[in-house]
C-alpha cells in the first residue's frame, strides 16, 4: 500500500507513466489519436480489449460478426507484435475489470476513442468515474466520426437535425475535417514499452469462436475477413478502381453490384479497422488529382455522411432504436406476427428476390444497400407491416456493418417512421429484382433450388406453368414456398394505412398523397392552404367548436403521443414550435 | 394557469406581494434537496392564503381548457375538486371518441382500457357523436369493436369510422355478426353523416338499412374493398342519398348507372370520388365506363375530384385511358408501362397529382413532357422506380413551372446526360420552381 500511496501522490513529472489504451471500436493503429496521445510521455503501454465470453454466446450478435471481430483483434495483435507489444484481451465486464487493472498495472493514464452512442456514453462515464477514483487520467479523442457531433448539434441550435438535407447544410458550415493522426510506428513507440509476461497467451490471447460458445463445424470461410490490414488493402483497391473509372457519380446498380466486392469498406468502417477520416482525405486527394483541383462536391462522401448523419441524430436519443418513447419516430400500428417475421428472417417468404437477399445476408454478413431497402420495405410498410424494430434486430445479428445508430436510423428511414420520408414509393418484391438482375443469376446463386427456372419466371415462380415447374424440378408449394402475401393487395392496404397515419400527423385535409407527409421545405412544401401554419390555425380555430355540420375531420385530443413527432419535427424544419393538442380524426 | 388564477384573485386575497414573488412561491418546482421541506410548506401556506375555491372557475373556461387536454390529463384534473370532476363529465367532452382495440399478442400499441369503455357506454354513450374504432390485426379486436357497436343503442352518431390498422380483421368475422352490430348503429343513429367502412364484410341488405334510416343526412361513404357489396347495392345508396358528396369504392362497383345516379338533378354536387382499381389475379379483365357517363358527372359537378388508385399488372391496363377521363389524382401502385403513361398525357386533362411507383427501364422522357403540355392543372408529381433523363426532367419542370408544389423524385430516377449531372440538376430545377429543390434520397447504408 506504500507503493500505491507513492504511485498516487508522486509528483506527476517524475512519475512513471503507465498507460492503458482501451480498444472498443477503432480497431486500428492508423489515425488513432487517443492512442497516439497516450503513448506520448508514457513509459509503458498496454492495449486492452475487454469482452465477456459468457455474454458473447448469449448476445444477439451472430457468429459472422463475432468472427469478424476476432479477426480484427488477431490482426491488431499481429501489428502490435511488430512494435514489440501485444494486445491484452481481458475477459470480463469493463466496470469490474478496470479497478483491478488500475491497481495491478499501476496505471496512471487511460485512453480510448470517443463513443457517441448513448449506451457507450453511459458506460464511459462510469469508467471515467472509476478512473478518477483511482487517480487515473483519462484521454478521449473523437475518431470514429468525421466531426465532433456535439458541435454539429450546437450549430443546429442544440437540436439534432432530422433531415439529411438539413444535415448537409450544417456540414457545409462546419470547420474542415481534422486530418488523420499519424500511424503508430516503432518510432512513435520508441520510448514506450509493453511489459509482456511469459504466460501472456494463456491469460490474454484473442479467444476462439469455440471459447465464445459457437459451433464452428461447417462454417464457410469469411467473405469479409476482418482486420486493419485487410481494410487498408481494400482502401487502396477501392481508390484504384475509382481512379480507373474516373467517375465519381453514384454507380448505377446492376446484378454485379449485389455481390460482395473486394473493394467494399462498410464493415471495416463499422469496426473502425478503417478510419473514416483517412477514407475522407484519400477520396478528396483522388478527386482533386483526377478533376484537376476542382473542389469535391458533398455527394463524393455520400456513404460517410449518411453514417455521420445517423450518429448525429442518435447521440442524444437513448430511445433511438425503439418506436415507443422515441420522440423522432412516428407511432405506426405495426402488426405483431412472429411466424411471418421468421419467414422473412429465414428467407422463406416465397419471393425469390427477398429470400436470396436474406440468404446472402445470413451466409456472408453483407448485402448491397438497395437490397437492404428491398427487404426492409418488404418487412415493414411494403408488405408484411411488421415493426422495423424486429428487422433491425435481425440485421444486428447478421449484418457485419450494423451499428446501433446507423442500423436503427436506416430502418426508421426505410419504414418511413421518421425523417419526413415520402411513403408512396414501395419496392416491388418481384419487379425490383427483375430490373436489377434480369437473368436471375443472383437468385440462382443463393437459391440453388430455383436454378433451373427460366429467367422469365425466376422472380415469380408461382406464375410458371406446372410443366415449367416440373421441368425445373421445383414445384412451388412443395420444394419452394408459395408467396406468403398477395403483394398487390398488401401494398394497397399498406398505402392506405400510411396515408391514414400521416394525415393524422400532418392534419392534412386534401386529397393529395404527396402532401400528406409533413412539409419538408427542401422538397417543395405543401400546396396552397395547407402550410403548417394554416393547418395549425385551422386546428385551433376548430377546437372546441361544436360543429353545426359534421366535418370530415374532428378534434380528437387523445393522442398526445403522436404529437411529439410534430413538435420536434416541425421545429427542426421550420424553426417554429407547433403544439398540436388537437389531433384530428381523419376518416 | 396558476399564475392566471392568482392574478384574478388578487383583489380578494390578502396577499400584498408582487406577482413575481408569489409566482415564485406557488410554482413548486425544482427544489434543491435541503430546501424541499421548506418550500413545500411555503406552497401550502400560499394556497391557504388564496383561500381559493377551484370550483369558482366558470364551467365554460374549464370546458375550454379541458378540450385541449388529453383524456388522461383530464382524468387527473377531475380528481382536484368536485367542480372539476363535474366538468370531466360534461357532454361536450364526450362527443368525439376513438376506441383503440389492440391485443398484446398482435400489436405494440396500448388499447383503450376495458373499464373506460364500460364507463363510456354507461355514462356517455348518449353523448357520443363522432366515433372511430382502430382495430389491430386480431379477430378478437374486431369482435370487441362489434360488441361496442351493438351497445350504441341510445346515441345518435354523426360519424362512424371502422379502421383496421394492420390487416383487415373485420373481414375475418362471421358476416352476420358484423352486419347485426353495424345495423344497430344504422337503425339507432338517425342522422349518420360520415361513414368509413373500408375492408369490412358490409353487404347490400345492410346498405339498404343505412339508406332507410339515414338517407337525408349521409354525406360521406367510404367503402373501398367491401367484397360483399354489389353494383346494385351501391346504386341504391346513390339513388336515395341525395346529399352524398364523397364516395370511395372499388372499381368493380363503378358503373355507368352509378355515375348517372350521382349526376341526377336531385343529387347535390359530388365533391370527391375515389376509386381503387385492384387486380385479384393476373390477367383479370376490367369493364369500361362510357365517356358520356363521365361527361354527365362533370356537367353536374364540374369541380368534383376523381381520385384513382391503380394496383394492376401491366397487361391489365387495356380498358383504361382510351378516352378522356376526368381524373384529378392518379396513383399507380405497381409498374405501369410507358404506353399507359403516354395515354394519361392525352386523356387526363384535369390531372392535379400523378404518382408513379414503378416503370420499366426505358426513360419516361416524352411521356412526362406530354403530360406537362396537356395536363395544365398538374401541381404534384411523385416518381419511384422509374427513369427520366436529366434534360427531359428539367424541360418538364420548366413547362410546369411554379405550379408544381409537390415534386418528389427519387434520386435514382434521374439519369445524368450530356446537359446536366446530378449536382447541376438541383440548381436548374430550383430555378424553375422558384424555390430550393432536391431529389429524394435514400440512405447509402
Amino acid at each position: 500500500s506504500d507503493q500505491n500511496f507513492l504511485a498516487r501522490y508522486w509528483p506527476a513529472s517524475e512519475m512513471v507513466g503507465n498507460t492503458i489504451h482501451w480498444f472498443r471500436k477503432g480497431l486500428r493503429l492508423h489515425d488513432n489519436p487517443s492512442l497516439k496521445e497516450s503513448i506520448r510521455g508514457a513509459d509503458t503501454l498496454r492495449c486492452v480489449y475487454i469482452l465477456d465470453p459468457w455474454f458473447a454466446g448469449s448476445s444477439n450478435v451472430g457468429i459472422s460478426r463475432w468472427r469478424f471481430l476476432l479477426q480484427c483483434l488477431e490482426d491488431l495483435d499481429t501489428s502490435l507484435r511488430k512494435l514489440n507489444s501485444r494486445l491484452f484481451v481481458i475477459r470480463g465486464q469493463p466496470t469490474d475489470v478496470f479497478p483491478r487493472l488500475f491497481q495491478e498495472w499501476q496505471t496512471s493514464q487511460l485512453s480510448y476513442e470517443y463513443d457517441s452512442e448513448p449506451f457507450g456514453k453511459e458506460r464511459d462515464a462510469a469508467i471515467q468515474k472509476l478512473a478518477s477514483e483511482a487517480g487515473v487520467e483519462v484521454t478521449v479523442k473523437v475518431s470514429h466520426t468525421l466531426y465532433d457531433l456535439d458541435k454539429i448539434i450546437e450549430l443546429n441550435g442544440g437540436q439534432s437535425p432530422l433531415t439529411y438535407k438539413r444535415f448537409q447544410a450544417l456540414i457545409s458550415h462546419m470547420d474542415a475535417v481534422e486530418s488523420p493522426a499519424e500511424i503508430i510506428t516503432a518510432e512513435v513507440m520508441r520510448k514506450c514499452a509493453t511489459p509482456i509476461s511469459d504466460d501472456h497467451d494463456d491469460k490474454f490471447a484473442v479467444p476462439s469462436l469455440e471459447e465464445l460458445g459457437f459451433e464452428t463445424e461447417g462454417l464457410a470461410t469469411a467473405v469479409w475477413p476482418g482486420g486493419e490490414t485487410e481494410a487498408l488493402t481494400r482502401l487502396e483497391r477501392h481508390l484504384e478502381r475509382k481512379a480507373w473509372v474516373a467517375n465519381f457519380e453514384r454507380p448505377r446498380m446492376n446484378a454485379n453490384s449485389l455481390l460482395a466486392s473486394p473493394t467494399g469498406l462498410s464493415p471495416y468502417l463499422r469496426f473502425g479497422c478503417l478510419s473514416c477520416r483517412l477514407f475522407y482525405f484519400k477520396l478528396t486527394d483522388l478527386y482533386r488529382k483526377v478533376k484537376k483541383n476542382s473542389s469535391p462536391p458533398l455527394s463524393l462522401y455520400g456513404q460517410l455522411l449518411w453514417r455521420e448523419f445517423f450518429y448525429t441524430t442518435a447521440t442524444n436519443n437513448p430511445r433511438f432504436d425503439k418506436m415507443e418513447g422515441n420522440p423522432v419516430c412516428v407511432q405506426i400500428p405495426w402488426d405483431r406476427n412472429p411466424e411471418a417475421l421468421a419467414k422473412w428472417a429465414e428467407g422463406r417468404t416465397g419471393f425469390p428476390w427477398i429470400d436470396a437477399i436474406m440468404t446472402q445476408l445470413r451466409q456472408e454478413g453483407w448485402i448491397h444497400h438497395l437490397a437492404r431497402h428491398a427487404v426492409a420495405c418488404f418487412l415493414t410498410r411494403g408488405d408484411l407491416w411488421i415493426s422495423w424494430e424486429e428487422g433491425m434486430k435481425v440485421f444486428e445479428e447478421l449484418l457485419l456493418d450494423a451499428d446501433w445508430s446507423v442500423n436503427a436510423g436506416s430502418w426508421m428511414w426505410l419504414s418511413c417512421s421518421s425523417f419526413f420520408q415520402q411513403f408512396f414509393h414501395c419496392y416491388c418484391p418481384v419487379g425490383f429484382g427483375r430490373r436489377t438482375d434480369p437473368n436471375g443469376d443472383y437468385i440462382r446463386r443463393y437459391l440453388p433450388i430455383l436454378k433451373a427456372f427460366p429467367a422469365k419466371y425466376i422472380f415469380d415462380p408461382w406464375n410458371a406453368p406446372e410443366s415449367v415447374q416440373k421441368a425445373a424440378k421445383c414445384v412451388i408449394g412443395m420444394h419452394y414456398p408459395k408467396p406468403m402475401v398477395h403483394h398487390t393487395e398488401a401494398s394497397r392496404l399498406n398505402i392506405q394505412r400510411m396515408t391514414q397515419i400521416y394525415q393524422q400527423l400532418s392534419c392534412y385535409r386534401g386529397l393529395g398523397l404527396l402532401a400528406t407527409v409533413p412539409a419538408n421545405p427542401n422538397n417543395g412544401g405543401n400546396g396552397v392552404g395547407t402550410s403548417p401554419e394554416e393547418i395549425q390555425h385551422e386546428a385551433v380555430a376548430q377546437a372546441g367548436k361544436d360543429p353545426l355540420h359534421p366535418p370530415r375531420f374532428l378534434g380528437c385530443p387523445y393522442h398526445s403521443k403522436t404529437c411529439i413527432f410534430q413538435r420536434v419535427g416541425l421545429k427542426d424544419m421550420l424553426g417554429h414550435v407547433f403544439f398540436f393538442n388537437q389531433i384530428e380524426l381523419v376518416l | 394557469m396558476m399564475k392566471r388564477v392568482k392574478g384574478d384573485e388578487d383583489a380578494c386575497s390578502s396577499s400584498s406581494e408582487g406577482p413575481t414573488e408569489s409566482c415564485k412561491k406557488v410554482r413548486k418546482l425544482q427544489p434543491s434537496k435541503e430546501k424541499h421541506q421548506e418550500e413545500e410548506e411555503e406552497t401550502d401556506v400560499d394556497l391557504c392564503e388564496f383561500g381559493f375555491d377551484w370550483a369558482l372557475l366558470p364551467q365554460e373556461i374549464l370546458l375550454n381548457i379541458f378540450q385541449f387536454l388529453p383524456l388522461l390529463d383530464r382524468a387527473y384534473a377531475s380528481q382536484v375538486c368536485r367542480g372539476w370532476n363535474q366538468a370531466f363529465h360534461m357532454p361536450e367532452l364526450w362527443r368525439c371518441f376513438e376506441f383503440e382495440l389492440n391485443q398484446p399478442a398482435s400489436s405494440y400499441l396500448k388499447a383503450t382500457h376495458p373499464e373506460l369503455i364500460k364507463q363510456i357506454i354507461k355514462r356517455h354513450s348518449n353523448h357520443l357523436q363522432y366515433v372511430s374504432f382502430k382495430v389491430d390485426s386480431s379477430t378478437e379486436s374486431a369482435e370487441a369493436a362489434c360488441d361496442i357497436l351493438s351497445q350504441l343503442v341510445n346515441c345518435s352518431l354523426k360519424t362512424l369510422g371502422l379502421i383496421s390498422t394492420a390487416r383487415p380483421s373485420f373481414m375475418e368475422l362471421p358476416k352476420s355478426h358484423f352486419i347485426s352490430a353495424l345495423t344497430v348503429v344504422f337503425v339507432n343513429s338517425k342522422s349518420l353523416s360520415s361513414l368509413k367502412i373500408d375492408d369490412t364484410p358490409v353487404d347490400d341488405p345492410s346498405l339498404k338499412v343505412l339508406v332507410a334510416n339515414n338517407s337525408d343526412t349521409l354525406r360521406m361513404l367510404k367503402m373501398s374493398s367491401c367484397p360483399h357489396v354489389s353494383p346494385a347495392g351501391i346504386l341504391c345508396v346513390a339513388d336515395q342519398c341525395h346529399g352524398l358528396r364523397e364516395l370511395a369504392l372499388n372499381y368493380h362497383l363503378l358503373s355507368d348507372e352509378l355515375l348517372l345516379a350521382l349526376s341526377s338533378e336531385k343529387h347535390v354536387h359530388l365533391e370527391h370520388l375515389r376509386i381503387d382499381v385492384v387486380s385479384e389475379n393476373p390477367g383479370q379483365h376490367f369493364h369500361t365506363i362510357r365517356k358520356s357517363s363521365w361527361d354527365a358527372m362533370l356537367r353536374h359537378s364540374p369541380k368534383f375530384n376523381l381520385v384513382m388508385y391503380f394496383f394492376l399488372y401491366e397487361d391489365e391496363f387495356g380498358p383504361f385511358f382510351r378516352e378522356e377521363v376526368p381524373i384529378t389524382h392518379l396513383y399507380f401502385g405497381r409498374s405501369v408501362s410507358k404506353d399507359v403513361l403516354g395515354r394519361v398525357g392525352v386523356h387526363c386533362p384535369r390531372l392535379v397529382e400523378l404518382v408513379v411507383c414503378a416503370n420499366g427501364l426505358r426513360p419516361l422522357d416524352e411521356e412526362l413532357i406530354r403530360i406537362a403540355k396537356r395536363c395544365t392543372q398538374l401541381s404534384a408529381i411523385g416518381l419511384g422506380e422509374c427513369e427520366v433523363s436529366c434534360s427531359a426532367f428539367v424541360e418538364f419542370v420548366k413547362m410546369c413551372g411554379r405550379r408544381l408544389s409537390q415534386l418528389s423524385i427519387m434520386e435514382e430516377v434521374l439519369i445524368p446526360d450530356h446537359k446536366y449531372n446530378l449536382d447541376e440538376i438541383h440548381w436548374e430545377v430550383s430555378k424553375h420552381l422558384g424555390r430550393v429543390w432536391f431529389p429524394d434520397m435514400m440512405p447509402t447504408w
